[in-house]
């Protein structure tokens, strides 16, 4: 027989003002096996903590429980405290009634009757709880960072600042993402470029860091410390070793009528490329799809015009297959599709343009040298009207709920640089709401107003259209004055909504990460773990995690790197006990456990058994229990009922149903 | 009456920001006393009489626009048209009466017009 302490959490007022816990202790005490029960006013305090380990060492505890918040606030807390005072920590069972009860329940008589039964249900488990000891097993000391943008490199150099191999993988020819095509950073207007290219270099020459541009990750298998990565390297149709990057096949192409990713379309790119002035590698890649030779078999100009023999039209992808202990992904973000707010014009008028677009437009290295013209005929602008929130904080199925959290800070900016470099330029921005939270922000878009003389107008515009002069008019809202507005423009930018990258949702397949319903990748939790994901050696670095802006994306790039630098100082790593085991006598080898299995855990093997004096060779599971995360999915599916789960046995699992019905 | 304009409208009016989209692409703007996105603040508030009291009632078109562009799926056009059912409902409000039609008649409206008129404007 168990003996049994039973503790009951105030958590303040937060379980205390629904539950009554003295009546909670004092039922549990005559559960069977219960020997000591008590409340106290917070249960992972230092005095909390003290009280459970004194009643382990003075009653002789072999099991407790705690009735408190939910275990993923607080298990790790207990469990600690109860080893300390000598108890396997796996004796512990927590009674969750504050998430499940106390939040949940108004009336005080109906949460301490349920708090009572959780009670209960756990007392009942305990008893059946055996001690677990966890495994180890060792940690590769390298990191990979999935994603080349200031989000991979700045988690990248300070993971290699602390001495450790970091690989970045980033699909396109060059490192840089974003920040590459920006033109001025928000609050202080420094060129994005001179900030961002100095550590690109530094992210090439690092003697620790290795860069796989023009690559995807394919394929991941293990688990925390141990991951094995297949990388596919695309084909560049570039000896990379022998070019040296000297561009003159880029010159000689003829094939000219690519739009160009970088400058977002607005102009063209041959199909032997690089990307921007200062790529990094600064090698050029072969557009197949828009390459003469591998539409035709002719051309070829490339190969002749290089000096150095660097052109390989028969170069095939590779797959590079590398050991990791730590993953991060930093993936990013892309500005949503505008195809379906024909209200804006977007599709039919070029007049008509993101701020991502703008950016390069007023970019000295952008198709216009940075000279702001409007698209459709090159010439000056005289008015211009910014529109907010488009696609954002919207419920239908073409918008995104949240808000992008850089727009409004991008369009005072965007506006402001145009009302400086062109004052001549009329310039209207509508806003629902003016959102700049953070160091010198407001300030900036107050500047804006006073200094630049911006117009900002509170309202929606409703509708673009175009005009037979060529201009555009726009019919919008001013809710402060109740007009209804009808402006003459000649160019107008929206502000468009962000989403994560694409690329995202079958990478978090592959990591078995977890992302939220806009594919956003889900944090462990959502204040005290915000860089880490649920899945154990997969951390999250910038806007891949949600939207935001250059100064937090590369706070939480150093905060990733601090936790990846914290899980590879290590040597070995300890286990999860509470591992999925099959029985052998009652296993069949009919494999749906390894079907089912999310981590590749469960492997089988022909071993003889002894089944009722008979001896005989049998097809089995075996669980390895590294990589075994313990989720269950195995003891559903088996048939037999030969899997069952450690410290979540069938047994354990019908005696707190049993508990509860009783 | 609040709870019975949102129940046979069954809009929410608390998901509006208050972002202008409705008012902003509403055709009827100039002839209306209060817009789109007043409808909707005003309903919200319990301010429901001057609503019903005013010709805004009746500017509406029906064409849909501040339903089709609301970010929030608001939907103003069927608070609109419940605010209106109320006024009609009561008795002797009918806005059309079939003695009015002779003189008001434009001859160029096809039938299905008048039709869809005493359908919108009486009971």
């Amino acid at each position: 027989m168990q003996k049994i302490g039973v503790f009951v959490c105030w958590c303040g007022s937060n379980i205390a003002a629904t539950v009554d816990v003295s009546q909670v202790a004092a039922a549990a005490k005559e559960e069977p096996g219960v020997v000591f029960a008590s409340d106290y006013a917070y249960m992972c305090s230092e005095a909390g903590q003290l009280m459970i380990q004194n009643a382990i060492r003075e009653k002789g505890l072999t099991g407790i429980v705690i009735c408190s918040c939910s275990p993923r606030m607080h298990e790790a807390t207990f469990r600690k405290a109860a080893q300390a005072a000598g108890l396997n920590p796996y004796m512990v069972e927590i009674a969750n009634i504050r998430e499940q009860c106390s939040w949940i329940h108004k009336n005080k008589e109906e949460g301490t009757k349920k708090a009572i039964l959780l009670a209960k249900a756990a007392i009942a488990k305990v008893h059946l709880n055996e001690p677990l000891t966890a495994g180890e097993t060792p940690v590769t000391k390298r990191a990979l960072v999935i994603g080349g943008g200031i989000a991979g490199i700045q988690t990248a150099l300070d993971i290699a600042d602390a001495g450790f191999e970091v690989d970045i993988v980033e699909k396109s020819p060059t490192i840089g993402g974003k920040m590459a095509q920006l033109d001025k950073t928000f609050p202080t207007l420094d060129c994005s470029a001179c900030i961002l290219t100095p550590k690109m270099v530094d992210a090439a020459a690092h003697e620790k860091i290795r860069l796989f541009t023009y690559s995807e990750v394919e394929k991941v298998k293990g688990f925390v410390g141990n991951f094995t990565v297949d990388i596919r390297k695309k084909a560049r149709s570039i000896l990379e070793e022998k070019c040296t990057g000297c561009g003159v096949c880029t010159t000689k192409c003829p094939s000219r009528k690519t739009g160009n990713e970088f400058n977002e379309g607005l102009d063209n790119r041959t199909a032997i490329y690089i990307p921007f002035a200062q790529a990094i590698p600064n090698i050029p890649t072969i557009d197949r799809e828009a390459c003469i030779h591998f539409k035709t078999g002719k051309c070829g100009l490339c190969q002749k015009t290089c000096g150095v023999g660097a052109i390989d039209f028969d170069q095939q992808d590779e797959i590079i297959t590398r050991n990791y202990g730590a993953i991060v992904a930093a993936t990013g973000f892309q500005t949503i599709s505008l195809e379906r707010f024909d209200e804006f014009q977007y599709s039919k008028s070029p007049d008509v343009i993101t701020s991502l677009e703008l950016e390069r437009l007023m970019n000295a290295a952008g198709p216009t040298k940075g000279e702001l013209v409007k698209p459709s005929n090159r010439e000056h602008p005289k008015d211009m009207v910014f529109i907010q929130c488009v696609g954002s904080r919207g419920e239908s199925c073409r918008e995104k709920s949240y808000c992008s959290k850089i727009c409004c800070m991008y369009t005072a900016k965007h506006a402001m640089m145009i009302r400086d470099k062109y004052p001549d330029i009329n310039v209207h921005v509508f806003y629902i709401d003016v959102r700049t939270p953070g160091k010198n922000f407001d300030e900036f878009y107050r500047r804006a107003v006073e200094d630049y003389g911006v117009d900002y107008r509170k309202g929606m515009v409703g509708k673009v259209m175009e005009q037979k002069d060529g201009r555009l008019l726009v019919q919008a809202s001013d809710l402060l004055n109740g007009q209804q507005l009808l402006l003459q423009t000649d160019m107008v930018v929206l502000a468009t909504a962000i989403e994560p990258d694409k690329s995202a949702r079958n990478l978090a397949t592959m990591l078995t990460a977890s992302m939220d319903t806009n594919d956003f990748f889900t944090e462990a939790h959502p204040k005290l773990r915000p860089v880490e994901s649920p899945t154990a050696g997969v951390f999250l670095s910038g806007t891949c995690q949600g939207p935001k802006d250059i100064p937090e994306t590369v706070a939480q790039a150093g905060a990733a790197a601090a936790k990846v630098i914290g899980l590879l100082c290590r040597d070995k790593l300890l286990n999860n006990p509470q591992v999925a085991q099959a029985k052998e006598r009652l296993c069949s080898g009919c494999s749906n456990c390894s079907k089912v299995c999310p981590y590749g855990a469960i492997d089988y093997e022909e071993r003889e058994v002894l089944d009722h004096g008979v001896r005989e060779t049998r097809r089995l599971a075996m669980v390895n229990e590294a990589v075994c995360q313990g989720c269950g999915a195995c003891t559903v599916a088996c048939p037999s009922g030969a899997m069952d789960l450690k410290g979540f046995t069938v047994k354990q699992i019908m005696a707190e149903v049993d508990a509860i019905c009783r | 009456m609040r709870e019975e304009i949102l129940r046979i409208s069954g809009v929410n009016p608390s998901k509006c920001m208050k972002c202008g989209k409705c008012t902003a692409t509403c055709p009827a703007f100039e002839k209306m006393e209060y817009h789109p996105h007043q409808f909707v603040d005003m309903v919200k508030n319990n301010q429901i009489s001057p609503l019903l009291e005013s010709e805004s009632l009746y500017c509406c078109m029906t064409c849909l626009a501040c339903e089709e562009r609301c970010p929030r799926g608001v939907k103003p056009q069927k608070l609109i048209e419940a605010v209106q059912v109320i006024k009609l409902r009561a008795s002797g409000a009918n806005r059309l009466k079939p003695q009015d039609v002779a003189e008001r008649l434009d001859p160029s409206l096809p039938q299905q017009a008048l039709m869809a008129a005493f359908r919108k404007y009486s009971r």
